[in-house]
């Protein structure tokens, strides 16, 4: 009899136990370079297990009531096309894609795109098409060895989207994935997986979404593997509104070649746990990329961004702002690496943290980390965290706007630096809304 | 309409305001002056409400209504303005998002319809000219960058934008060349009617020159010590403010 999910006595051994009853049922394709992969990748899980606030990357960020947690991890969902309904963005039109706790659910996606424009697949049924397509850049990116998360995803992910953006290609309408977790029965866990290969001199423009449904809890675990091939470019949008039992652990990780250019805005809204690692490697002349970020943490919430841009090329220039506004027991991690290889003369690297802490009990934690290794480039790097300015509440409230007025605006106006850099309107639409929402509680 | 009388005020240890009495009438146009320290900045800014100041002693009737009682934003929509020394900076509202917040809540708070878009957008126009105010100014962030006399004229266009009954000048004239104080004094008298008061809070007489006031006031230690006719102000730049404290002391 196969054990409930309650049964287990570690998480851990959970996962692992999980990815060698699934080999098992694998017939050729256990065979496979890609599943070589994940059998390296499990190791590597096995050896590193989940970090603790000792381990440095995660010293502000503690996993213990993630994996103290049991979850299911079969992807199985009641949820109909009606209930999903409840979620949708209004008005938003492009290539939408469902994906219910990890699972893509073709009968709920709208693919609009022609396919000499972009081609959009699941990535369970690109690996059945291509394996060896999918195989050669799966994992190529995204470092296992030394992420314990990113290590699990690579093993045992199994479905999530891939996209190819041909040369020269201009992807008309955007691309929207929403991943949702039903956990409206029990806790469920979910290890998407994205890889979005953008071709020379293409365009595209891709959001992840990420909702939960129901009061248990959920955790989502996802990989998203980018390529930009020279003179390509792309806007990537990350949004997160889940629950308070939500834990989330993101890694996007860009690979960019010459003068390609990539700019991210990446949104919390909610969520009980968030951990969001956005590595971007500059691995060309003239590439760009550009970083934005907003967070809000309350009551319990807690919101950790990781930022590393890597300049291995000369020429390149990265430029991040992330802002938080925190409140309650809010807790906030800005953690902002800037690496520049010693071949990477000419590079301009700036970073900027601003926070605005709204209670005594909230807290931030920021660290800007600069290394560089050549000798002529320009680097800059800031970060502030006060409270709201109140000189400038008192000059509102003496024009006649109500104190909590006068706060909403404000803080509306601090968080639209990022927000104005989402150039979706029906998604910002519905950021402002629970942003509004959330400021005036 | 307005009747200070024996007004105490302190911020943190220290006594400012030791006992102050006015009165103000509509129409009317008060100029008050005096030494630095004496006073004068605030007495404007109790008025408006800050919280930096702690009053205690002494009353403020506006219009009848005990105007010590109540937020600053109520004050506003009784018809107070302070236009202010060092205008605030507010990056990302601009100047035109921030005045129709206003007005409108203003509006909500006396019971009326708030305006909308178009009748906003005419009565910005009407008033721009008044001041001299550049369109492309208004859609910037509020204050953020303006220089000096940017930001005393934003300050006439608000006033001139909310019609208060009451408007309070707080060194209106400070960090203004000759040009700026004259678009901001004219900006002024074409609001005065006999419905609203000015009160015009300086340190020099030369804004006396454009607005020029029915009563002058000198303020000192806290309290209004000497007050007379819009000649008082000449025989003050005349001869100081020595002759003031020897006759007080």
């Amino acid at each position: 009899m196969t054990p409930t999910y309650e049964s287990y006595t570690d998480f851990k051994n959970q996962l692992l136990t999980a990815f060698r009853e699934g080999e098992e049922r694998l017939n050729g394709e256990s065979k496979t370079a890609l599943h070589q992969v994940r059998r390296q990748a499990l190791t590597a899980f096995d050896q590193l297990g989940f970090p603790t606030i000792r381990h440095e990357e995660w010293k502000y960020s503690n996993v213990n009531s993630l994996i103290k947690q049991r979850f299911t991890i079969d992807g199985t969902s009641t949820l109909t096309a009606d209930e999903l309904s409840s979620l949708e963005i209004p008005n938003l039109e492009g290539n939408v894609l469902y994906f219910v706790n990890g699972h893509y659910q073709a009968e709920m996606s709208h693919i609009v795109s022609p396919a000499d424009q972009v081609q959009i697949g699941s990535l369970a049924d690109s690996i059945k098409a291509d394996p060896d397509g999918v195989g050669a850049h799966f994992a190529r990116y995204a470092d296992y060895k030394d992420s314990a998360f990113t290590a699990l995803n690579t093993a045992l992910a199994t479905d999530g989207v891939v996209i190819r953006v041909p040369a020269n290609a201009q992807v008309e309408q955007p691309i929207i994935l929403r991943f949702i977790s039903d956990a409206r029965v029990n806790n469920v866990a979910s290890q998407p997986r994205n890889l979005i290969l953008v071709g020379k001199n293409a365009e595209v423009t891709v959001t992840e979404s990420f909702r939960t449904l129901g009061d248990n809890s959920s955790f989502v675990n996802i990989v998203t593997e980018i390529s930009l091939d020279r003179d390509a470019r792309m806007q990537y949008y990350k949004v997160q509104d889940e629950t308070n039992q939500a834990y989330h652990i993101g890694t996007t990780q860009v690979h960019q070649t010459d003068n390609s250019h990539f700019y991210a805005a990446t949104v919390t809204l909610n969520g009980n746990f968030v951990r969001n690692n956005l590595n971007i490697v500059l691995n060309g002349q003239y590439a760009e990329a550009f970083m934005y970020g907003l967070y809000m943490p309350n009551g319990r919430q807690h919101v950790d961004n990781h930022t590393l841009v890597d300049h291995a090329m000369p020429n390149s220039y990265s430029n991040e702002l992330y802002k938080g506004i925190l409140d309650d027991s809010g807790t906030g991690v800005f953690n902002g690496k800037i690496f520049v290889r010693p071949d990477a003369q000419k590079t301009n690297a700036y970073q900027s943290c601003k926070n605005v802490v709204l209670s005594p009990n909230a807290t931030m934690n920021t660290k800007p980390q600069l290394e560089i290794y050549a000798d002529d480039v320009k680097c800059s790097h800031g970060t502030t965290t006060g409270q709201l300015n109140d000189e400038a509440l008192f000059y509102m409230r003496s024009r006649g706007i109500p104190k909590d007025e006068a706060r909403t605006l404000l803080l509306y106006a601090f968080a639209q630096d990022v927000l104005s850099q989402i150039k979706i309107q029906p998604i910002r639409d519905y950021l402002e809304g629970v942003i509004t929402a959330k400021l005036t509680k | 309409m307005l009747s200070i009388s024996n007004l105490q005020a302190v911020i943190g240890e220290k006594q400012i305001l030791r006992g102050l009495d006015l009165e103000v009438k509509a129409g009317e146009v008060h100029a008050i002056m005096g030494p630095n320290g004496a006073g004068k900045s605030t007495l404007a800014s109790v008025l408006a409400g800050r919280e930096d100041y702690e009053v205690t002693g002494g009353s403020v009737l506006f219009d009848g209504k005990d105007l010590l009682d109540m937020a600053p934003e109520e004050r506003a929509a009784e018809g107070i303005f302070l236009a202010f020394q060092y205008p605030v900076e507010i990056p990302g509202v601009s100047t035109t998002n921030f005045l129709k917040t206003a007005m409108n809540e203003i509006r909500k708070y006396r019971g009326e319809q708030p305006l909308d878009a178009v009748q906003f957008l005419k009565l910005m126009k009407e008033k721009m000219q008044l001041v001299n105010i550049d369109q492309s100014l208004l859609s910037r962030s509020l204050n953020e960058g303006f220089s000096g006399g940017e930001k005393k004229r934003n300050e006439i266009f608000q006033m001139a934008m909310l019609e208060p009954k009451l408007a309070i000048l707080d060194e209106t004239d400070s960090g203004l060349d000759i040009d700026a104080l004259r678009i901001v004094a004219e900006g002024v008298n074409k609001l005065r009617s006999p419905e609203r008061a000015t009160i015009v809070v300086t340190h020099y007489q030369r804004l006396l020159d454009y607005i020029v006031p029915d009563f002058v006031h000198v303020l000192y230690k806290g309290r209004i010590v000497k007050s007379g006719p819009k000649e008082l102000a000449y025989e003050l730049e005349e001869k100081g403010y020595d002759w003031i404290k020897a006759e007080v002391a």
